[in-house]
């Protein structure tokens, strides 16, 4: 009897990005698809970008924690389109983002508040930061520099 | 050879040249937040040559992948741009170089989202959102530099000028490229000329920064006629553990 998909995304749900490890691979909007074909359990994955390293521990990651839970049969495939979007974060995932200390993504292109201060005084240091998937930003408030979480 | 195979060399070996000239600058740039963009610039032009090569492998179907295309062919086989193979300069030269191509690559990535394969048109939109983020830069460093001292406004118009000669092989077509335009694959390289010249000629003026007359261009990047002596010294630097270790993994 496999386990439901229910279950399954509850799982995935407790498996952390490798390089923001407060946010789940489900929080990203990573997993686009989860199905059971017969006994083995299919996942689409996207990339977020094409050049993150973290693509390829993230897949191993999921497969290690499902094996965990008893599954056997995991076929995990790279879906290319539609391309990752950081509209796919789950507001959950925006709100960890925030407490932990980097800017979530805004429409705008540019961070609400500082996740410090919250003040709304805030300058672009540079447009890449320390992953790929973030902006360095200053907060003329309190003067701390912090990661955005770049529109994508 | 296979009009569309052609053209996923040309795009994967353009991004995979790049790349690792873009990764050569790692701990060298002059300051860290600049070393950090380039960084990031060239992990996406790798990224990208995964993708392009990826597919390369996977159509021509003789069980090729992605790196072994890449780490296991010779000079002749490439099919990248002169441009991006030639040496990285000064680091204003490198953005100038950078800016050259994000403009062309921005432009053709754009066309490249309606082909009528659908896998390219996948890598294409994958691709097209982070090439957004490199022309803003590198758009912008221009005409920082550009506009900037004495010494910085020199320096960007000597690579200019340098790198001039480079562009026109962006626009040239051979009968793979229409091959392609008949299939509505790819646009016709030559077809690109305009928005490609409005976009520079843009950001060159507000960088202060005069466009050469002369519009001889340099070319046998991309049909692998003839490379400069450059691409054999990044190939030996690329290859040589792959060569030296044939099948190694880590």
């Amino acid at each position: 009897m496999n386990p439901s998909l229910d279950q399954i995304w509850q799982w995935l749900e407790t498996v952390p990005d490798p390089e923001i490890p407060v946010i789940s691979v489900v929080d990203l909007g990573i997993v686009r698809e989860v199905e059971w074909q017969g006994d083995t359990l299919e996942i689409a994955v996207t990339p977020t970008y094409s050049g993150c390293p973290a693509t390829t521990v993230i897949s191993a990651d999921i497969e290690l924690a499902l094996r965990r839970n008893g599954i056997k049969n995991i076929a995990i495939n790279q879906q290319l389109a539609p391309p990752w979007t950081t509209d796919w974060l789950s507001d959950t995932g925006r709100k960890k983002l925030q407490k932990y200390g980097i800017a979530p993504p805004q429409s705008s292109g540019a961070p609400q508040n500082c996740p410090q201060c919250q003040s709304a005084d805030l300058e672009k240091i540079s447009q890449f930061g320390s992953t790929p998937c973030k902006a360095l930003w200053r907060c003329k408030t309190c003067l701390e520099p912090f990661d955005y979480f770049k529109c994508h | 050879m296979d009009p569309l195979f052609q053209l996923l060399l040309r795009m994967g070996d353009n991004t995979l040249v790049l790349g690792h000239r873009v990764s050569e600058w790692c701990g060298h740039a002059p300051v860290l937040e600049e070393d950090i963009a380039l960084a990031n610039t060239a992990l996406d032009l790798i990224g990208q040559t995964q993708m392009w090569l990826g597919l390369a492998g996977e159509m021509e179907n003789k069980g090729r992948s992605a790196d072994d295309i890449a780490f296991l062919r010779d000079i002749w086989d490439f099919r990248n741009l002169l441009l991006l193979e030639l040496p990285n300069g000064d680091f204003g030269q490198t953005l100038m170089r950078q800016f050259l191509f994000d403009a062309w690559h921005s432009i053709q990535l754009g066309h490249l989202i309606n082909s009528s394969d659908p896998r390219v048109a996948a890598i294409a939109e994958k691709a097209a959102k982070e090439v957004a983020y490199h022309v803003e830069r590198s758009a912008d460093t221009v005409v920082g530099l550009g506009d900037g001292t004495d010494e910085s406004h020199a320096r960007m118009q000597a690579a200019l000028d340098y790198l001039w000669p480079y562009v026109g092989e962006m626009f040239q077509s051979d009968a793979a490229d229409l091959a392609l335009v008949k299939q509505g694959i790819a646009p016709n390289p030559a077809s690109l000329r305009g928005d490609f010249d409005a976009l520079t000629r843009r950001v060159l003026a507000q960088a202060t920064l005069t466009i050469p007359q002369d519009n001889y261009a340099q070319k046998g990047g991309k049909t692998g006629a003839r490379h400069t002596e450059h691409l054999g010294h990044i190939l030996c630097q690329m290859q040589w553990l792959q060569r030296a270790y044939p099948g190694e993994t880590w």
